[in-house]
């Protein structure tokens, strides 16, 4: 009896030692790539340290200070500015995805080209953000084509100047993010409600409802994990928006720094070598994502039970 | 007749949706093949005849090696790609099939930091990078992808799927050694989806902006994304469009070549995706 249960102990202690080799890679990466980094960047965001020219001010210890000294600069502006840019890409994404999830989920509405639609919606979100940004700053610039196109129309006679006007460019910026991410939740969408049971839709219908009440009342409910997954994982790209107004503006986030956004300036921290008040600035934008996180993790977690 | 309207308005909306999708690839691929004078003029959408010229002066132009950049985009994200997929295949089957100690503060992190911005860490990794001399190091590039949470998730769905631990138990019963059963029963179910996350990584790296500008100074070490961004300051963008709507064509036409070719598994693998999510 004792042998057999040695025995077992012993093999249980060999499985042990195959499931570290296993995540071995990872966890190095993990470690070296991730832990330490971000264990620094904390560390450093409690120090007066940075270079002026090619001097060294500090490390000295500062406790508190660079944070309370981050909200009083501009940064409650940006993360303001960073929201209004989110919100403008993804309201009008989510409503046209839920439309068109709509759509082509209704078995009495034939859909041509349905599959030929999903590769196009799906192809922006495939390319780089900065080509995005670079093409767009040629294609709406005073002398590109769009305005060319429109004074050729005769909608106006003189070019718009889009990139000089806050609305402007915060309208170019949203609608880039819009056409990027537009594919994706779309088709998440879809394939969500192609699994859903969709019993009670159908005897909804026949109970007399439109397919827009039926979808409205029984479908979306049946969305919400899969919709607040939306929902959440794209505010957490919101927060790391960055290359679209960046290269739009030249990292100026002009006019007036009305397109600055979060990530914009803590690129300006780590150019200007103020590790203090980037590390801090890091903490802010770490806090903010791990809550976020956490929402994820419950939603993905309730569907494991 | 009320659903002829309908489907017209359906039709109409998906049209119109189709267009915005397209419409500024096209105008930039038009205006690439033209000059100075030819873009000056109203406008048109016959192309015009520079093409060749343009791309010419766009590959000869030193001041941005735009083939450099493609070079090292294609290292980076390959790398990236094969590192991720493969320490998170391993990592997957590590936390399906074996009850260690540390198992569940793994999980743990994993799940932490599944969409956690990399951004937050950007500070200490750039200091990191300086301390073991990585900086203007492509393997500074490619190495971080080892930890790529999200494809661990994906990986560990996908075994818990289709991979009942009986079948392991069997083949231990059998006699086969643990590295024998993972190359003989585990990788081979496992490689359509070990396809898809590579081509999402090898995306995602392909992309990536914010890292690079910061880790590579080296004009010939940029990646591709970098380079663009440069363009943004050059001084040939105000005297020669022709040839910046070129380079950007050339960072955007192959990338939209190739997803045509695959789109099929992608549009497949985000499916999947979503349905593993939803159980």
């Amino acid at each position: 009896m004792t042998k057999k249960r040695k025995e077992k102990k012993k093999k249980q202690r060999y499985y042990r030692k195959w499931g570290y080799i296993f995540t071995l890679p990872f966890f190095i990466g993990f470690f070296v790539f991730f832990f330490v980094p971000l264990a620094s960047t904390v560390f450093y965001s409690f120090y007066e340290y940075y270079m002026v020219g090619l001097m060294e001010v500090g490390p000295n210890y500062v406790g508190f200070d660079n944070y309370i000294s981050l909200l009083q600069t501009e940064l409650p502006k940006y993360a303001l500015n960073t929201l209004i840019l989110w919100l403008g890409g993804f309201v009008p994404q989510i409503i046209i995805s839920l439309l068109l999830a709509s759509w082509f989920t209704d078995a009495r509405l034939v859909v041509h080209g349905a599959k030929f639609f999903r590769v196009i919606i799906y192809m922006p979100g495939m390319i780089m953000a900065s080509a995005w940004a670079m093409m767009f700053f040629t294609l709406f610039s005073n002398a590109g084509p769009i305005n060319s196109l429109l004074m050729t129309l005769g909608v106006v006679k003189k070019p718009v100047a889009f990139m000089s006007s806050v609305l402007g460019t915060r309208i170019l910026i949203c609608f880039m993010m819009f056409l990027i991410n537009l594919g994706n939740s779309t088709i998440l969408l879809i394939a969500t409600i192609m699994e859903l049971d969709l019993d009670m839709y159908e005897s909804a219908r026949i109970d007399g409802c439109s397919h827009g009440q039926a979808f409205r009342k029984v479908v979306v409910p049946l969305l919400s994990p899969v919709l607040s997954y939306i929902v959440i994982t794209s505010m957490v790209s919101g927060i790391q928006m960055f290359d679209l107004p960046q290269i739009l503006t030249d990292g100026q986030g002009s006019p007036n720094r009305t397109s600055m956004t979060l990530i914009m300036y803590l690129n300006r921290h780590l150019l200007g070598n103020n590790y203090g008040l980037a590390g801090a600035l890091s903490v802010y934008i770490f806090i903010v994502s791990a809550i976020l996180c956490f929402f994820i993790y419950r939603i993905l977690n309730k569907k494991e039970e | 007749m009320k659903r002829f309207i309908r489907s017209t308005v359906v039709h109409l909306v998906l049209l119109i949706l189709t267009i915005l999708c397209l419409v500024f690839f096209f105008l930039l691929l038009i205006n690439a093949t033209k000059d100075k004078t030819e873009l000056l003029g109203d406008f048109s959408l016959i192309p015009g005849t520079h093409a060749s010229h343009n791309l010419k002066s766009v590959l000869t132009y030193g001041d941005i090696p735009l083939l450099y950049g493609i070079l090292n985009s294609m290292i980076v994200a390959a790398g990236s790609a094969f590192a991720a997929v493969y320490s998170s295949v391993f990592a997957a089957y590590g936390l399906y099939m074996y009850h260690f100690k540390l198992r569940n503060i793994y999980f743990a992190v994993v799940m932490m930091f599944l969409v956690m911005p990399l951004q937050v860490c950007t500070l200490g990794f750039l200091r990191q990078m300086e301390k073991i001399g990585l900086e203007d190091h492509l393997m500074a590039l490619i190495l971080p992808s080892l930890a790529s949470p999200a494809v661990v998730f994906f990986l560990y769905s996908y075994l818990k799927s289709v991979l009942p631990k009986s079948y392991i138990e069997s083949a231990r019963i059998d006699g086969a050694g643990e590295i024998r059963i993972f190359n003989r029963i585990v990788l081979p179910l496992l490689r359509p989806a070990m396809a898809v996350q590579a081509i999402f990584s090898f995306v995602a790296s392909w992309n990536n902006y914010f890292i690079p500008s910061l880790v590579i100074d080296t004009r010939r070490k940029m990646t591709l994304p970098v380079l663009i961004a440069m363009m943004r300051n050059a001084d040939f963008i105000k005297k020669d469009m022709g040839k910046t709507y070129m380079m950007i064509c050339i960072s955007i036409f192959p990338v939209i070549l190739v997803y045509l070719l695959l789109s099929r598994q992608i549009i497949e693998g985000v499916m999947q995706g979503a349905s593993w999510n939803n159980k």
